[in-house]
C-alpha cells in the first residue's frame, strides 16, 4: 500500500502523473457535480443560493450557467420544503441532488428526512425508491455564526433508511459524491467545510488511486471500493480512527507522535453508515489499540458505535479500552472557543496516552 | 391592480356530467359509505385492529377523486382518502391491507394506482405533491399535456408548516399541483375556530397568489366541477390551485376516539347538515335521472363488493418477517443483512 496522498505535504511525489490534478475539495465537489449532470439527465442540483450564486461555498458554481435552470435551480428558503420536494422529484424519476446550506439548517427539515425520505422505500414496498444525494456542508472550524457547524452525523445513522458518507480530501470528496449520486438509496453527503479551500491530488481516473481497503467492494463503480474505510496512514501501535476534518487532524497528530517513536494508524471511516467494520477489525486486529475522534459531542456520539464494533471483534486482544476524543457535551460554541471544543492536537495526543499507558487491573 | 387571483380561463371540454355519471358517482358514493360504515365494525369484531372513518365525506372524497386522470396524474394521500382511493379504482384489499396492520404505506402498488402509500403525517406529502408536479415541468410536456398532482390535506394539516412552503413553493415554480383541502371541522377534538385562523384555508391562497375556490364539499357535482376545473387550470401550465371543500367528519377521527368527550349528539346534528349521499339521491330522483330500483342495486353491489374485501383481508396473512429487512433498502448494507441473518435463527431456529 503506497503512502497516503490526502496529505497535502507528499503530494509533490504526484504531481508528474498526468492523471492527477491539484484541486481543492470545493472545485472536486464542483467537478464531480458537473459530470454528474453530464452523465445523467435526470439529476437536478437545488437548494438556497445554488443557482446564481453558485451556493455559499461556491459548491455550485457555474453549473446552472452550464447545464441551464431546470438542472440546477434557487428554492425559497425552506429546508422541509427543498426536502419534501426531493422526495416528490424522487417519485417523478428524477435523481434530486438537493443542498442544505449549513448542517444546522437539517434541523427544519427533520420531518422530511426522517419520516419520508427514509421511509418511502420501505413504506412502498420498494416501489419508490429515494435516489436522493442530500449534500450539508458540515462540521465546525470556520468561526461561523451558531447553527452553522453542526455534526449530525450519529443522528442520521441512527435512521434505519438512510446511509452516510464523509470524505476528507479532495479525490474521495470527488468520487464519494459521484458514487453517492448513482445509488438507489438516499446518502447524507457530509462535506467538511473547514476542508473546502485545502487543496490535495485528485485522479479523476481513478477512485483506486487512492489506497483503499477491499471491503465490500462492488467493484463496477469506479473500479475501487468507494464503499468502505481507507488506511490514511499506516501504522503498528494504535489506530486512530476518524473522519471529515479530523482526518487531517490525525495524520499531523502521527507525524508528532512519531517522532517520539511512536507508529500510529489513521483510519479514514468515510462511510459512517454502513461503518466498514471489516476494515476497523483488521486495522486494530493489527495494532490492538484505539481511539476515535470526532468533532461531535461524546454521549452517543458515532464513537460509541465504533468502539463497539472494535470490542466486537478484537476484544481478546485489545490492549486497552478503546477511547474517545470528541467535542463535548455541550452546544457548539462561539468561534472564540471552537478550538477548545474541537478535539485539538494536544487532546488527541493525551488520549493516546492514556490508551498507551493503560494497565490491567 | 387585481388582489385576487383566478382561474385561467381554459376551455377543459367541460360538459355536465352525463345522467350515466351521475349514477356511476352515486354508485361509487354507496360503496364508499358502506364499505366505511363496515370497516368500523370490522374493528369491532376484531378483524381489523383500528380504522379511520371518512363518513360524510364520501361527496369530497368520490367526486375529486373522479376527476383524476390516472394515465397522467398522481395523488398525495394521508390516511383518510379512502373515498378517493374507491373513486379511482384501487386494489381495496390492497388500500385497506394499511388498517389491517399488514403493511404502514398499504399493499397496493403506488406507482401503477398513480396513489402514494398511505402516510400518517399529515402535511408530509403536501410538498411530495409539489416535488412530483414541478418534475412534470422539468420533464417538459407541452402545455395542456401537464400531469397533475392533487394532494389531500384536512383543516388540522393546514396548520402545519409543510403547507405553507408547499403553497408558497408551488406558485412561484407554479407547479400542477391541486391542494385539496377536506375542513371536515374537527382535528380529532380540536374544531375549526381553535384550528384555522380566519376560518379557512382557501383564504390563505390569495397570500401566494394562488386562485382558489371553497365548495359544499356535500355536493359530489360540485365537489367534482371545482376540481375538474382546477385540473384544467394546472394542465394548462397555469400554476396551482386550492379547493376547500367543506365538509363534516360525522364518525369519530378513528376507532380509538371517543367524540362524546368534545361534542354533544345534538351539536353534531346540528353542524354536519344533510348527508351528502342522500341529498345526492334526493336529487337524482328529483331530476328522474335515477330511481329506487337504481338505488337497491347500488346498495346491493356494495354490499357484495364490501364481502369480497372482508375476505380478501380477513385472508391476509402477516408478511414475511424477512421483509422488514429487505424493503428498508435498494441496497441493504452489511450490518442490516447481518441482523437480518441472526433474526432468522434465532426466531426460525434455522
Amino acid at each position: 500500500m503506497s503512502e497516503t496522498i490526502t496529505d497535502p505535504r507528499s503530494a509533490d511525489s504526484n504531481a508528474g502523473a498526468a492523471a492527477v490534478q491539484q484541486m481543492s475539495m470545493q472545485q472536486a465537489l464542483n467537478r464531480a457535480l458537473d459530470e454528474i449532470l453530464a452523465d445523467n439527465p435526470k439529476a437536478v442540483i437545488f437548494g438556497e443560493d445554488c443557482g446564481r450564486l453558485g451556493g455559499v461555498f461556491r459548491i455550485t458554481d457555474g453549473l446552472q450557467a452550464k447545464h441551464g435552470e431546470d438542472r440546477v435551480f434557487d428554492t425559497p428558503l425552506a429546508e422541509s420544503g427543498i426536502l419534501g420536494m426531493s422526495v416528490g422529484l424522487a417519485m417523478a424519476g428524477f435523481h434530486p441532488i438537493p443542498e442544505v446550506q449549513f448542517d444546522g439548517f437539517a434541523y427544519p427539515a427533520i420531518n422530511q428526512i426522517v419520516c419520508q425520505i427514509a421511509r418511502m422505500n420501505y413504506r412502498s414496498r420498494g416501489t419508490l425508491p429515494m435516489p436522493i444525494t442530500l449534500r450539508v456542508p458540515s462540521f465546525g472550524g470556520i468561526r461561523a455564526p451558531e447553527h452553522h457547524g453542526e455534526s449530525l452525523e450519529a443522528l442520521f445513522a441512527h435512521v434505519p433508511g438512510l446511509k452516510v458518507v464523509s470524505p476528507s480530501n479532495p479525490h474521495d470528496a470527488y468520487h464519494l459524491l459521484k458514487y453517492a449520486a448513482t445509488r438507489p438509496d438516499p446518502v447524507i453527503f457530509m462535506e467538511p467545510k473547514s476542508r473546502y479551500w485545502q487543496k490535495g491530488p485528485v485522479d479523476v481516473t481513478s477512485a483506486a488511486a487512492i489506497p483503499v481497503t477491499a471491503a465490500h467492494d462492488d467493484g463496477t463503480a469506479h473500479g475501487g471500493s468507494l464503499t468502505g474505510a481507507r488506511v490514511a496512514r499506516e501504522g503498528r501501535h494504535l489506530t486512530l480512527v476518524a473522519w471529515g476534518a479530523m482526518v487531517a487532524r490525525c495524520l499531523q497528530v502521527a507525524e508528532l507522535a512519531a517522532e517520539d517513536g511512536i507508529d500510529i494508524e489513521v483510519l479514514d471511516l468515510r462511510w459512517l453508515k454502513p461503518i466498514d467494520a471489516d476494515a476497523l477489525a483488521r486495522s486494530v486486529g493489527k495494532t490492538r489499540r484505539a481511539v476515535v475522534v470526532h468533532e461531535a459531542p461524546l454521549t452517543s456520539g458515532l464513537g460509541a458505535e465504533v468502539a463497539q464494533l472494535i470490542t466486537q471483534s478484537c476484544f481478546a486482544t485489545l490492549k486497552a479500552p478503546v477511547e474517545r476524543v470528541t467535542g463535548f457535551d455541550v452546544p457548539y460554541p462561539s468561534g472564540d472557543l471552537e478550538d477548545e471544543y474541537i478535539p485539538n492536537i494536544d487532546r488527541i495526543l493525551f488520549g493516546i496516552q492514556r490508551v498507551l499507558e493503560y494497565r490491567r487491573g | 391592480m387585481t388582489t385576487e387571483p383566478v382561474l385561467a380561463a381554459v376551455d377543459d371540454d367541460a360538459a355536465p356530467l352525463t345522467h350515466h355519471q351521475l349514477r356511476e358517482l352515486y354508485t361509487l358514493m354507496a360503496a364508499v359509505r358502506h364499505l366505511d360504515t363496515a370497516a368500523v365494525a370490522w374493528q369491532r369484531q376484531g378483524i381489523i385492529p383500528g380504522y379511520a372513518p371518512e363518513l360524510g365525506q364520501e361527496a369530497a372524497q368520490v367526486g375529486s377523486g373522479y376527476a383524476v386522470d390516472r394515465s397522467r396524474d398522481f395523488v398525495f394521500p394521508t390516511y383518510r382518502e379512502m373515498g378517493v382511493a374507491r373513486a379511482m379504482g384501487l386494489d381495496m384489499v390492497g388500500y385497506m391491507s394499511t388498517h389491517k396492520a399488514t403493511w404502514h404505506g398499504g399493499m397496493y402498488n403506488p406507482l401503477e394506482s398513480r396513489f402514494a402509500p398511505i402516510q400518517a403525517v399529515v402535511a408530509g406529502s403536501v410538498l411530495h405533491a409539489v416535488g412530483w408536479a414541478h418534475g412534470q415541468t422539468l420533464s417538459g410536456k407541452a402545455s395542456g399535456h401537464h400531469g397533475v398532482a392533487i394532494t389531500y390535506f384536512g383543516d388540522g394539516a393546514s396548520s402545519q408548516g409543510d403547507v405553507h412552503e408547499a403553497m408558497n413553493f408551488a406558485a412561484v415554480m407554479k407547479a400542477p399541483v391541486v391542494f385539496f383541502i377536506q375542513n371536515n371541522g374537527w382535528a380529532i377534538s380540536v374544531p375549526t375556530d381553535r384550528q384555522v385562523a380566519g376560518g379557512s384555508v382557501a383564504a390563505r391562497a390569495a397570500g401566494y397568489g394562488i386562485p382558489s375556490l371553497q365548495v359544499d364539499g356535500n355536493d359530489v357535482v360540485a365537489v367534482h366541477e371545482a376540481t375538474r376545473s382546477a385540473f384544467a387550470h394546472c394542465r394548462a401550465g397555469n400554476g396551482p390551485v386550492v379547493i376547500e371543500a367543506m365538509t363534516y367528519r360525522r364518525g369519530p377521527h378513528s376507532t380509538a376516539d371517543d367524540p362524546g368527550r368534545y361534542r354533544t349528539l345534538e351539536e353534531e346534528r346540528l353542524d354536519a347538515g344533510q348527508d351528502p349521499l342522500e341529498r345526492f339521491k334526493q336529487r337524482l330522483l328529483a331530476e328522474g335521472i335515477a330511481d329506487e330500483a337504481f338505488f337497491a342495486e347500488a346498495q346491493r353491489k356494495a354490499e357484495e363488493e364490501e364481502e369480497a374485501i372482508r375476505t380478501g383481508i380477513e385472508e391476509l396473512g402477516p408478511r414475511p418477517g424477512a421483509e422488514m429487512f429487505s424493503l428498508v433498502f435498494q441496497e441493504p448494507t452489511p450490518a442490516l443483512q447481518s441482523q437480518a441473518t441472526a433474526w432468522r435463527e434465532e426466531s426460525e431456529h434455522v
